[in-house]
């Protein structure tokens, strides 16, 4: 099979699908590439280079594509680009599939396959062909880029001979991938970080990139399909409001970054927010292409509004477009080495692969999207018609935490108890509250122990157990009774056995372990 | 000179949790040990000094031989015969406490009247039960570890009635026993209730099956803990019942961790019969072909791949492949590559067994993960050796709900870029399961022993 990879027509995009080192891979799977003439230069990829790595060089786009089997491109193609795709082709692209119904009809008309790179799942096998995560990791990157470049003073903190320089503060809204990556540079250029997230299992993430991990007092859980966040309820956004108000007063540089999948932006950063910023601060809006999370963004476009610098650029990854064009095309190569199972250069659109069925938009005329809901692969008993009725989920907390059944099993135990105390001697009483705790003891002791030490727990306990030798020895000799003492040397006898076998066994095993 | 007593027997009982307490790392393991020698050695000695008057050359001779007995024993145990000599040790405990049990008894100098007579009778038939079965069990679990008797669970027509029956007969026999004095009438009691016990016992555990073993032995360490905590009521010895209730909430947790690992109810796995020797493939059709790979090809695979895991089972202790295994690890990290241990929590017949038996090789702890600490890695891994395992990485635990193995957490070996399975023959593991893991695309079989199999790879790898 042929792969085409065009020149992007999209203004402003310098990324290419396919550097030099991916054509390489791409011809490892058995496929021939065609490249179209400069299509690499904005991504500083020279048309030699690609030569070298094995790909035919075509003048003009027509030419490209004109026996395509496979087209590998970045942005959507535009009307012209698909009438110049072979009926019969598949196309490999971010086709923005809920947003593009009409691209996806002519797609189809057309008869080329296509599969939209956004669509990919987020599971953890597809993680390697996950371009949604690449490019945001660079946005995210580069927002603090072009924060630093438009932000008139120092990220980090310094105390100089022409005075003292406070570090710059920047708070992150959105602690997703893009977020994390502008959290973990910002940081690194020293200046001091702040993060927000609805979801609060993002929190150790946020902390371990550095940043101060923001919270509202409002309990509610964030978390939606995918490792998106869903929308929250109206005291929640009320609250984060009054958070965010605050942290204007004080933050050189906001970075936002929230998505809600399906649905315009969320508008966070509110006109009055960006007032109360301090002249020279910088806003970037890494939501700007649906909508913006700041009231004052514009797409595209760089804007000042009461002394605040407002970024809002749709195409950061392009601006970085040599390690994104590697990125990206690193991930096709892994997404086609998936779709080419026998490594022969043809390609399978297999729709029992989770993966390729969630990606593929449209196949054999027919639009896919969008695809049925990922299933959990850790699941243990996948039941969809159970899984719809809510009460299924709702009974098993119940079951564990009734309190009556916690009262019923304390007032027994307490009942039996007190009837022990009353029945059984004060001496009894004493060595059953030693025996009751010890048990305690034990239990508390043993969670602790890792799982490699089982064996040697196990033996020394083992060895330990040979306690009873102590009541063996009470016994032994001192009675007159020939029977009790011969069954008492015996019973020292093997429980030294135990002790002796058990601990050296032990030692034996421990010095073995190294690290 | 009884509070002194008493002081030591406290030191004890607190060198042994913190004995306890040091095996929850390998860095204070050692230390541990240490600490329960040192408690042992105090208690004895103040016992011996404090209350045993005369009588000290039989104390000599018993504790001298038992020590010879004991030290050779586990001087010459292999590190794949642990869990044996485990189940060994636990039947001389069991055996231990019924002794002290019946001398207690027959003991002349106790002469107790009403509630305490009561106690002290109850005390010492619950000793003498537990122990007896402590023992005969832990001869079983021993017997089919060792091989002497088939894996198999011994399948007898109303099992759950017979042991049913022989735990009522044991109650009504200690409600007439409890409550009379000393006399040929009673001793008969006790001598049937110790006779049912320990038949009892035998039949419990032959129940069985080899699958299920570590839970047994787990399960009849917490057992010769009751029955040394019981010992302790008897002889109102604090220290013995402190001892008791450690070892015995240990077994217990020990045995817990492991039914959690295979997913299944700890009574069912002590009403037995699920585990047998391979056997019969369920039903089921597996879709898909075996394919069988070379020494030559595992080399060249191994060559190529950056990240190794080795996922071993039972089968590497069988074929006693653990030095060949370490051999290859050693070779593979001097090439550059990330090679890991995944051990699943039943692996083998002992809690902990792999991880023993490859310290015994020489492979170093921190590259030996447990299964919830690996399992995300195996999609990011190039390749992964199952050496010996086969119910611990069935696909059928996790994507096919009617399987009898269904539910239970394996390692999702077959993610990785390429698995190559070594293994005898195609038999099904303990569980009679098929393993459709072996017909997946990116799967390899490489029959034979695995020690000689993984020496010939090891001979091909160049460099």
């Amino acid at each position: 099979m042929i792969i085409a990879i065009p020149k992007e027509s999209a203004p402003g995009e310098a990324r290419v699908a396919a550097t030099p080192e991916s054509v390489r891979r791409l011809r490892d799977l058995g496929f021939s590439v065609v490249v179209e003439q400069g299509a690499g230069v904005a991504a500083s990829f020279t048309d030699e280079t690609y030569s070298e790595a094995g790909a035919e060089i075509r003048p003009s786009i027509a030419e490209c594509l004109q026996d395509a089997n496979l087209v590998l491109k970045v942005q959507a193609p535009t009307d012209a680009e698909i009438d110049l795709i072979p009926s019969g082709a598949t196309l490999i692209a971010f086709l923005k599939p809920a947003q593009s119904e009409a691209l996806l009809q002519k797609l189809a008309e057309r008869n080329i396959n296509a599969l939209a790179v956004e669509s990919i799942p987020r599971i953890s096998r597809a993680q390697k062909m996950d371009a949604l995560s690449s490019m945001a990791n660079i946005a995210g990157y580069r927002a603090v880029i072009e924060a630093a470049h438009n932000f008139g003073r120092f990220f980090t903190g310094q105390i100089t001979a022409a005075g003292k320089i406070p570090p710059a503060k920047v708070l992150v809204i959105g602690a997703g991938v893009a977020g994390l990556s502008a959290i973990g540079t910002a940081k690194s250029m020293g200046a001091v970080v702040r993060a927000f997230d609805t979801r609060a299992e993002v929190r150790e993430q946020v902390e371990s990139m550095g940043a101060e991990f923001l919270t509202v007092d409002i309990e509610e859980e964030g978390s939606g399909q995918g490792g998106y966040a869903k929308e929250m309820s109206k005291a929640f956004i009320d609250a984060e409001m009054a958070l965010f108000r605050e942290q204007a007063k004080e933050a050189d540089i906001v970075i936002t970054t929230a998505l809600i999948p399906g649905k315009p932006a969320p508008k966070l950063w509110l006109a009055d927010m960006v007032d109360s910023m301090a002249d020279g601060s910088v806003v970037v809006d890494l939501a700007a292409e649906n909508g913006g999370n700041c009231d004052y963004t514009v797409p595209h476009e760089k804007v000042v509004k009461s002394g605040v610098t407002i970024i809002g650029y749709t195409n950061l990854p392009s601006r970085a477009a040599t390690q994104s064009s590697r990125l990206y095309s690193t991930n096709l190569a892994h997404l086609l080495s998936d779709l080419t199972p026998e490594k022969n250069g043809e390609i399978a659109l297999n729709f029992d692969d989770e993966v390729i069925r969630g990606a593929t938009v449209v196949k054999e005329g027919e639009i896919t999207w969008p695809p049925p809901p990922p299933k959990v692969s850790a699941q243990p008993k996948p039941a969809p018609e159970k899984k719809a009725e809510p009460q299924v989920a709702e009974e098993k907390p119940a079951k564990k935490t009734s309190p009556f059944s916690i009262l019923a099993f304390w007032l027994i135990a307490g009942g039996l108890l007190m009837w022990l105390g009353r029945a059984a001697p004060a001496e009894f009483v004493s060595h059953f509250t030693v025996f009751v705790l010890a048990i305690f003891v034990g239990w508390q002791v043993i969670w602790n122990v890792t799982h490699a030490l089982h064996t040697p727990l196990m033996s020394v306990t083992n060895a330990i157990s040979g306690i009873v030798i102590v009541g063996a020895l009470l016994q032994v000799g001192s009675t007159g009774s020939g029977l009790v003492t011969l069954l008492a040397f015996v019973a020292v006898l093997v429980a030294s056995i135990n002790i002796f076998g058990g601990f050296f066994v032990t030692y034996r095993m421990l010095k073995m372990f190294r690290r | 000179m009884n509070g002194m007593i008493s002081m030591a027997y406290l030191f004890s009982a607190v060198m042994f949790i913190l004995s306890l307490g040091g095996l929850s790392s390998h860095e204070t393991a050692r230390r541990g040990n240490v600490y329960g020698m040192v408690g042992m050695a105090v208690a004895i000695i103040a016992t011996i000094a404090g209350i045993v008057a005369g009588a000290y050359w039989m104390v000599a001779i018993a504790m001298a031989v038992g020590a010879v007995i004991g030290l050779s024993l586990a001087k010459r145990v292999a590190m794949a015969q642990m869990p044996q000599m485990v189940a060994l040790l636990h039947s001389f405990v069991g055996l231990a406490a019924v002794l002290i049990g019946w001398s207690g008894y027959l003991d002349p100098r106790i002469a107790l009247t009403g509630a305490e007579h009561i106690v002290h009778n109850t005390e010492i038939y619950v000793g003498i039960f537990i122990g007896a079965i402590t023992l005969t069990g832990s001869i079983i679990a021993f017997g089919k570890l060792q091989g002497l008797i088939s894996g198999k669970p011994l399948m007898l027509p109303a099992r759950h009635w017979l042991n049913l029956a022989a735990i009522l007969a044991c109650v009504v026999l200690g409600a007439l026993f409890i409550p009379a004095d000393v006399s040929g009438g009673t001793v008969i009691n006790l001598l049937v209730m110790t006779s049912i016990a320990l038949l009892l016992g035998i039949h419990l555990i032959a129940a069985i099956g080899g699958a299920d073993m570590p839970v047994v032995i787990s399960m009849l360490n917490s057992y010769s803990g009751w029955a040394a905590a019981a010992t302790g009521f008897m002889l109102s010895n604090d220290l013995l019942i402190v001892v008791g209730a450690l070892v015995g909430s240990s077994g217990a947790i020990l045995s817990y961790i492991m039914c959690k690992g295979m997913n299944r109810s700890f009574v069912s796995v002590i009403l037995g019969g699920f585990g047998s020797d391979g056997g019969e493939v369920a039903e089921g059709e597996i879709e898909g072909e075996v394919v069988a790979t070379s020494f030559d090809e595992l080399a060249a695979d191994l060559e190529a791949a950056d990240s190794v895991i080795i996922v071993p089972g039972f089968g590497m202790a069988v074929a006693h492949a653990q030095q060949a295994v370490s051999d290859l690890t050693d070779k593979l990290r001097k090439m550059g590559k990330t090679v890991r241990f995944g051990i699943h929590p039943v692996a083998g017949r002992l809690p902990g067994h792999m991880n023993v038996l490859l310290a015994e090789a020489n492979v170093p702890y921190d590259i030996v993960l447990e299964m919830e600490e690996i399992n995300d890695d195996f999609p990011d891994t190039d390749l992964v050796l199952v050496i010996g395992a086969n119910d611990t990485v069935n696909p059928d635990a996790v994507e096919k709900p009617g399987s009898p193995i269904a539910g239970m957490p394996v390692l999702e070996v077959w993610k990785a870029g390429k698995v190559v399975v070594l293994k005898r023959s195609m038999a099904s593991g303990y569980a009679g399961v098929a393993n459709p893991l072996f017909y997946k695309e990116n799967a390899r079989m490489l029959f034979g022993d695995a020690k000689d199999s993984l020496q010939s790879v090891i001979g091909k790898l160049n460099g």
